[in-house]
């Protein structure tokens, strides 16, 4: 799990990645978005990372900074099994990070009449 | 036992001949020139060596009866399968749902002549399993329970699983199965593969009684008995095995009579130990009731409500009914595991599963890959128990879950127990209990508007995508329904949507799960409830699970031969996803990557390559269909259409791809 002292410099790190060049991280985000669904992400927290409420919550948009995701992803001992390096490398997270940052928010339920029955 | 020796004119095998040469009389009075040379399989040693499985043809039927060239013609007397109706129809069956067979042919056959088919009406059904799950589905909506009749051994063999749904659902179903008991006389072939000593056995596990009549009177008094046990709380299928030969042999018995039949009053709670549970409530600072299988009616619904005011405590409910309305402000959204974390009191009412209410498992494979328990509750919290459950005594299935010690525990139905305790809360409510309780009231008024906001919010996740989220699929559904007269008769996984977007407010607005997760539920249950409400004049919808709709997917053809009009939403999501996940856990325990061969889920797990198309498949079987629909957009549109069709009495299916979950 993540300390509260990694999540303050993950913070940092994640506003890093804002400033990296629009194309490097447009790229990692499409080969995260085909890692979400190969290594099944998918299945429980939804193909744009929405979450479930009974299978597994939502990823996106505004994802953990990464290193907390990471962090989470590498030492999970609760119903999410944890995905370890032998399985999935650093750069295959990185990516995936990279996809739900990359997912714009929703709007507001109350601009959508269907929600509002 | 059954066939009487002394009555050779009215035995089966005298019948079989009469009716068999009926048709065929002169054909066979002498044995066909040239037969045994030209047509093998029409001596009487062939007869011998055929496979029964083909239809005999008159005069190989005549051979083995040893009647060749003496038809004696019809059955004298009233047949004892005509009683059997009279019987059934003493209780007001209304239907019986069966896929034909040769051992209850003469019960068949008196059915639907002398009995007109009505009351019951036979409805022809593709599989046993659907058969028992038609039942299931017919009374969750009206309250009454209708009959199945199959092939005693391997009909019900295929029958087995629904059964084992509908007790672990404490729903009461009258499973008759056809046997012939008699060896020296029942024909030989099939028809004695197809016979068994004991065919109860296959489910005498999971019903709650059984018997096999071997007289017409005994059958009287067993069917009237089953009827009864079945509908005395708590609810459970019964079994009557019925002989061959007792159906079809003409009444020889004196002064035949039905039993009339009184309904039982259900078990009640102990009304000291109401009081001593009142109390507790009562001063409870943080008191939490749990609802399962309690509210079978509206006034079940209110008597909970009234309960629940009075105290100003939450409800959880645990949607295997709908127990409680979800629009009321007590009713507990998605603040469950803090309400139960905080508890000082915890009342369950017929609960299937309380370990598991006031414990958790995590399946993370600690302890040697068992998994951990944990807490949920506070370790000084006061339990209090209401169900009927104790009152079953079965032992092989595992359907009563882990053992949970209680402080009060209470043997009765909650329902019916429900009024008494009502009445002991009011007595032991003072003054000062009563502020507490209207302070503890605007708090969970506050948090139960913060819970439908926080999931409106939620289900705007994903809103636009493809395959369809399962938020965007209830609220899509929801608006073409809202303003009729609906029930959800069924519902896939669809992360609990419905219960947080649509107002579930009586109590056939949800039907609630299958009992034991059995899957082939789905689809045929959800046929036999929209066949009762059709009656009722309430519209039937179903969110309907692609994997369990492929173990019965013939189920369709019922609903479109007997014109019972649902409207069938596949929720495609391509996979059985409730295994989906536990493949990829372990594969991620042992550190390996999930093998997913040419699909998207771990192999074994997926239904692609080819994707299923459900339209189609509905269509062949006589259903108004579309899809699969992938882009969002086009789901009201289509609903719309499904749903005039099925105003106009006919069912309708949509297919949506869908997310997992």
């Amino acid at each position: 799990m993540c300390s509260v002292r990694g999540y303050v410099g993950l913070a940092a790190l994640a506003a890093g990645l804002a400033l990296a060049p629009a194309s490097a991280l447009a790229a990692s985000a499409e080969n995260g978005k085909t890692l979400f669904v190969k290594n099944g992400c998918w299945q429980c927290h939804g193909t744009v990372g929405q979450g479930s409420a009974i299978t597994g919550p939502k990823l996106a948009p505004e994802p953990l900074p990464l290193e907390a995701f990471k962090s989470f992803l590498r030492n999970s001992n609760r119903a999410m099994p944890p995905y370890r390096e032998e399985i999935l490398s650093n750069a295959d997270v990185d990516d995936i990070h990279a996809y739900l940052s990359s997912i714009p928010k929703p709007v507001d339920y109350k601009t959508i009449p269907l929600l509002n029955q | 036992m059954a066939r009487k020796d002394s009555r050779p004119e009215v035995s089966r095998r005298k019948f079989l001949a009469g009716v068999a040469v009926a048709g065929a009389a002169t054909a066979v009075t002498t044995k066909p020139e040239g037969a045994s040379a030209a047509t093998p399989g029409t001596t009487a040693a062939d007869v011998k060596r055929l496979p029964s499985a083909l239809r005999p043809t008159a005069y190989q039927i005549a051979v083995e009866t040893g009647s060749a060239g003496e038809p004696k013609g019809q059955i004298t007397g009233r047949p004892g399968s005509d009683f059997m109706v009279d019987v059934i129809k003493s209780l007001k069956i209304e239907y019986v749902y069966s896929n034909p067979a040769s051992s209850f042919r003469a019960l068949h056959e008196s059915l639907i002549n002398y009995g007109k088919n009505s009351m019951p009406e036979f409805i022809t059904v593709t599989h046993e399993e659907a058969s028992v799950a038609m039942a299931h589905g017919y009374f969750k909506a009206s309250g009454k329970p209708q009959m199945i009749l199959c092939h005693g051994t391997v009909g019900l063999q295929h029958a087995c699983m629904a059964v084992y749904n509908a007790w672990a659902d404490r729903v009461p179903v009258i499973l008759v199965g056809g046997n012939d008991l008699d060896a020296s006389k029942r024909p030989p072939g099939v028809p004695t593969v197809h016979s068994a000593q004991d065919i109860n056995a296959l489910v005498r596990d999971f019903t709650k009684w059984d018997d096999q009549p071997v007289s017409l009177q005994h059958f009287a008094q067993s069917f009237v008995r089953a009827y009864k046990y079945a509908m005395t709380p708590p609810y459970e299928p019964v079994m009557i095995a019925l002989d061959a030969g007792i159906q079809q042999e003409a009444v020889h018995e004196k002064n035949l009579y039905i039993p009339k039949y009184t309904p039982t009053a259900p078990p009640h709670a102990d009304l000291n130990a109401i009081r001593e549970a009142a109390k507790l409530l009562v001063e409870a600072q943080n008191p939490v009731i749990v609802a399962d299988r309690v509210a079978r009616s509206d006034a079940g619904i209110k008597s909970l409500v009234q309960l629940a005011e009075l105290l100003q405590a939450p409800v959880v409910n645990q949607q295997n009914r709908v127990n409680f309305p979800n629009t009321h402000y007590l009713s507990a959204g998605g603040n469950v595991q803090q309400l139960i974390r905080n508890a000082d009191v915890i009342m369950g009412l017929e609960l299937t599963d309380f370990w598991n209410t006031v414990n958790a498992w995590v399946d993370n494979g600690e302890e040697n890959g068992a998994g951990v328990r944990e807490l949920r509750m506070k370790p000084d919290a006061k339990l209090i128990s209401i169900s009927s459950a104790e009152l079953l005594t079965k032992s092989n299935y595992q359907d009563f879950q882990r053992f949970q010690p209680v402080d009060i525990a209470m043997v009765g139905d909650a329902e019916t127990s429900l009024p008494a305790l009502i009445e002991a809360v009011k007595v032991a409510i003072t003054g000062d209990r009563k502020a507490a309780f209207e302070k503890r009231g605007d708090a969970l008024k506050k948090a139960h508007a913060q819970s439908i906001e926080r999931s409106r919010q939620a289900a705007a996740l994903g809103w636009d995508v493809g395959p369809v989220s399962t938020a965007r699929l209830c609220a899509e559904l929801y608006a073409q329904i809202k303003d009729l007269d609906w029930s959800l008769v069924n519902s896939a996984n669809v992360s609990g949507w419905t219960n947080r977007l649509w107002a579930i407010d009586r109590h056939y607005r949800w039907l609630g799960t299958s009992g034991a997760s059995g899957l082939g539920y789905g689809l045929p249950a959800s046929i036999g409830a929209a066949h009762a409400n059709k009656a009722l004049g309430r519209f039937s919808v179903s969110i309907q699970a692609d994997g369990d709709a492929m173990y019965v997917p013939g189920s369709m053809w019922t609903a479109a031969h007997h014109e019972i009009p649902l409207l069938s939403v596949m929720h495609n999501n391509r996979g059985y996803h409730q295994e989906v996940m536990h493949v990829q856990r372990l594969s991620n325990r042992r550190n390996r990557v999930a093998s997913l061969g040419k699909t998207m889920g771990p192999i074994g797990t997926s239904i692609e390559a080819p994707d299923i198309d459900y339209a189609k498949l509905a269509s062949s079987m006589g259903w108004w269909s579309a899809g699969p629909i992938k882009d969002p957009k086009e789901l009201g549109p289509t609903l719309k259409k499904a749903v005039e069709v099925v105003k106009s009495g006919q069912p309708a299916l949509v297919d949506v791809w869908t997310q997992a979950r």
